[in-house]
């Protein structure tokens, strides 16, 4: 069967844990990003450190694309154990190249011992670069671009080193292109030169520059998948970018330390998963009662307890949006593309300090690990304040204002002294039981009157209708299918690629609080409204009806742990 | 009512505050006791932080005109490191209940060595819960009657004093309510030691505890030699096993270790404080270029 690409192709890469997947998808996603082509990558991984199996998606496409599609082209194998994985993302038009499976096509199959061809250059060790080298043969990429990029990818490492894995690339180059000539591959993918001064990073990293933008000056968390790597990001950063990292003993010493070192002045944020969450409600509470800023940010796992540990869901809205017990406001963000991370971490910071309140980026295993390419120039510098005065002697903490908040002094940057208090307390921060006066206004100024300064800031949802054929778009379709945080993309394009004309998408980056008034509006003139999410109770739509009072006609949910990928929603959405 | 009754110093509070401690209560000598050290080191209240927990004990910081933080029962710790890491020009003194510290705060006492912030921990140690009427703390005696525990306290109770030692806590000590003279002298020794420092204050509850009374205390302790060796570890925790009479004094005092805040990068080549520094991403721009 003859195999003509010309715009997209999905390649997964899968092995046992330990047999470097990634060090491949590394070394793929960047030299194919340096010939011009648009990657993106997706990680699929169990929880085990050695043993399993796990994979890497990368998407190559003429055009940028950055969902998750389930199909796969190339199903490259570094384990003949990892074919029953994946059998339900097969087609008739998948090639397979690497272990052979009895099961499976012989026609279409190009056997390669990776392991033996590595063991023969001098180790196993160079497996990884004799499979990247022939999925490069395969799709025709420069091989000599590519052997350059070995060299300095492993200056460090010496010339034997070098030498070895140039020798890897070639051997494995030879047998792709020879699997391409011997089974009519073409892959003739538009390329752009402009493509390859764009960056690589994560979401993670893209949560992890948002937060050194917005000039976080200490973080702190317990380490917990998937949010782990905001943790390690930051570390490694550290020195340079002049912030304290600690690894805690627990959540709730970490939520404490922060809220301690954001009452001295710090701008404090901490990473964790729904488990690790649950640990640090109490100090939500105690975030919302004594004003002090703190940014959470919550990689999403399914749940409930430790539930799937290295698979994806949106389950812990409500959770967050409940954390904590009285009543208190709160800012609850979601990004759907590293951009929106990015802006969204250093507005979420920034936000918290301003109106001295909890706020939280949410985000989940499938966005923290997935790989995207983005444009150096959207990186923009952000306008730091501090917003923290010098007090004088007759300072008090907690005010009252006309709009709600107290202006934040720190210990010992002037005058005046800054007592905050847990229990109900007088404009000076001194305990009181006055359920008469004072605690009617306190509980005013940390609910209601903050909810009106952040309806003031709202980031209205993105409304993205689409685009005609002469790439100008069109007027917004009268169905709109709604998303939040992660699925932006894969809604995006799976919308598309079903071609309804009528259909509009609204994604939510902010969550909450919802502004009524501008969102009722521009829900005005939906006929029908399908909201998406990647959990089983569809706790978006729930917040949207309640919040606003918006019908919601249908919900399309998936919770098996796995992302939403375009074919699915493409079918669901034919059928709206 | 607490504030102009009180002697004069820096440190009472201006306006008079509502005291919610019951007549007789140690805690009241406690409170004195903090401010003359304070005075008497010629601090300024806003150089100085007080966190503590929940408790009545935990109370105190509302009681002293200083900066203070008092947030969740058994939370002082972390809060305390917090600060002292956001700002270590601030002198942080955690002072809480014995429940608060040694029971629900447990686990952040451990840590709390281990890291080594500089930061004062004064507990209360009163050998009951106060505020929530009179139940067990860790530290109450084994057989004691509460309403919690009518056929009496089943558990044993844990020797905090033998734990930081076990910890290698930097400086550990004792001392009782009973003597304010030694009491102060402690809790000043303990402020100027640079590190993680724990006073534990035996500290009569007349309410609640009807056994460790100040008489009690009176006959069921005595002073260490003043020319004992306080860096011997091995002894320290000895004396720490010592079940009746109790020892008051210094157990043990080293400076072994970097404080946490010295340890971090953060401050090497820059002491101020957070507040005080600028966006702080230098090589943002570059770091986000090597993305590539
Ligand atoms: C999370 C939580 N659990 C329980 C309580 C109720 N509570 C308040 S103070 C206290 C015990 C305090 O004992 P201690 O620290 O010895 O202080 P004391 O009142 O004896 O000075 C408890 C259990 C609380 N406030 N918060
Ligand atoms: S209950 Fe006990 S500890 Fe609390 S104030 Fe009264 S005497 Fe003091």
């Amino acid at each position: 069967m003859a195999h003509h690409i010309t715009d997209d192709l999905s390649i997964v890469i899968a092995g046992q844990a330990g047999q470097g997947i990634q060090s491949v998808a590394h070394l793929l996603t960047h030299i194919l990003k340096l010939q011009g082509f648009h990657v993106f990558a997706t990680a699929e991984y169990m929880s085990r450190v050695r043993g399993g199996i796990n994979s890497t998606t990368i998407r190559i496409s003429s055009e940028k694309r950055d969902a998750f599609r389930s199909t796969i082209d190339l199903f490259v194998s570094l384990d003949p154990r990892s074919f029953s994985f994946y059998k339900h993302r097969f087609n008739d038009k998948t090639m397979f190249l690497g272990f052979r499976d009895a099961e499976f096509c012989q026609d279409c199959v190009m056997e390669v011992n990776f392991i033996s061809i590595a063991q023969s250059i001098g180790g196993t060790l160079y497996a990884n670069t004799v499979a990247a080298g022939a999925i490069l043969g395969l799709i025709g990429a420069d091989e000599k671009h590519a052997r350059e990029y070995l060299r300095n990818f492993f200056v460090k490492k010496g010339k034997d080193i070098i030498t070895k894995n140039q020798e890897a690339l070639s051997r494995g180059f030879k047998m792709g292109a020879h699997f391409a000539f011997s089974h009519d591959v073409h892959v003739a993918m538009k390329t752009k030169e402009a493509v390859k001064d764009d960056l690589f990073m994560s979401g993670i990293d893209a949560v992890g520059f948002g937060a050194l933008a917005a000039g976080v000056d200490f973080c702190v968390a317990y380490p917990m998948s998937p949010s782990t790597g905001l943790l390690t990001f930051l570390a490694q950063n550290s020195k340079e970018c002049g912030a304290v990292v600690e690894q805690a003993t627990d959540e709730i010493e970490a939520v404490n330390m922060a809220l301690g070192a954001s009452y001295a002045g710090a701008r404090s944020i901490v990473t964790t998963s729904g488990g690790g969450f649950d640990l640090m409600c109490e100090a939500v509470s105690l975030a919302g009662m004594i004003e002090t800023p703190i940014t959470f940010h919550i990689g999403q796992r399914p749940g409930p307890a430790t539930g799937l540990p290295t698979h994806t869901g949106q389950e812990d809205l409500n959770l967050v949006l409940h954390a904590g017990h009285g009543e208190f406001m709160r800012a609850i963000f979601a990004p759907g593309t590293p951009m929106q991370a990015y802006a969204v971490t250093a507005h979420a910071l920034d936000i918290a300090d301003k109106y001295q309140i909890p706020t939280f980026v949410l985000t989940d295993q499938y966005f923290v690990d997935a790989l995207y390419k983005v444009e150096k120039n959207d990186f923009v510098e952000q306008n730091n304040v501090k917003h923290i005065i010098e007090t004088t002697r007759d300072y008090k903490r907690y005010a009252l204002t006309e709009n709600g908040v107290s202006e934040r002094g720190v210990p010992g940057f002037g005058d005046g002294l800054v007592c905050v208090d847990g229990d109900e307390h007088d404009e000076t921060g001194r305990i009181t039981e006055d359920t008469r006066g004072i605690h009617m206004h306190m509980a005013e100024k940390r609910l209601f009157k903050r909810r009106a300064l952040l309806e003031e800031v709202m980031l209205l949802p993105e409304v993205i209708t689409q685009k005609t054929t002469t790439g100008r778009s069109k007027k917004s379709g009268k169905k709109l299918i709604v998303c939040w945080g992660s699925t932006r993309n894969t809604v995006v394009e799976a919308v598309s690629e079903a071609g309804n004309q009528d259909m509009t998408v609204v994604h939510f980056v902010q969550l909450f609080p919802l502004d009524k008034k501008k969102i009722k509006k521009i829900f005005a003139k939906a006929e029908k409204v399908i909201v998406v999410e990647n959990n089983a109770t569809g706790q978006f739509a729930h917040l949207l009806t309640q919040e606003c009072d918006i019908a919601i006609d249908k919900t399309i949910l998936k919770w098996n742990g796995e992302p939403f990928n375009v074919e699915e929603l493409v079918e669901q959405i034919k059928k709206m | 009512m607490i504030g102009s009754a009180h002697i004069k110093n820096n440190f009472t509070v201006p306006q008079s505050v509502e005291c919610q401690w019951c007549p007789g209560c140690g805690n009241f000598p406690i409170l004195q006791t903090i401010k003359n050290v304070l005075q008497e080191k010629n601090l300024a209240p806003q150089d100085v932080t007080f966190v503590s927990g929940v408790g009545q004990a935990a109370k105190l910081p509302q009681y002293i005109n200083c900066n203070y933080f008092n947030g969740l029962h058994g939370r002082a710790l972390p809060v305390a490191t917090g600060v002292k890491i956001a700002n270590p020009t601030q002198t942080v003194i955690v002072t809480s209940g014995d429940g608060d510290v040694y029971g629900e705060g447990g686990n952040h006492l451990i840590h709390a060595i281990r890291r080594n912030p500089d930061i004062t921990v004064i507990v209360h140690n009163n050998m009951i819960y106060g505020l929530t009427k009179g139940q067990a703390s860790p530290t109450t005696e084994e057989g004691t009657v509460t309403p919690t525990q009518p056929y009496g306290v089943i558990d044993m109770p844990i020797n905090p004093i033998a734990l930081a030692i076990s910890l290698d806590a930097p400086f550990v000590a004792r001392a009782s309510v009973g003597d304010p003279q030694k009491m102060q002298a402690i809790i000043a020794q303990a402020i100027d030691h640079k590190g993680f420092s724990l006073v534990d204050l035996f500290q009569p509850c007349v309410v609640f505890n009807k056994i460790n009374t100040y008489q009690w205390f009176k006959e069921h302790t005595y002073y260490m030699e003043d020319d004992r060796d306080v860096t011997d570890r091995v002894d320290a925790f000895r004396r720490a096993t010592e079940t009746d009479r109790l020892p008051l004094g210094v157990f043990y005092a080293h400076a072994k270790r970097k404080t946490f805040e010295e340890r971090v990068d953060f401050y090497k080549k820059d002491q101020r404080p957070m507040y005080l520094r600028g966006s702080n991403c230098v090589l943002r721009s570059a770091l986000v270029a090597s993305q590539k």
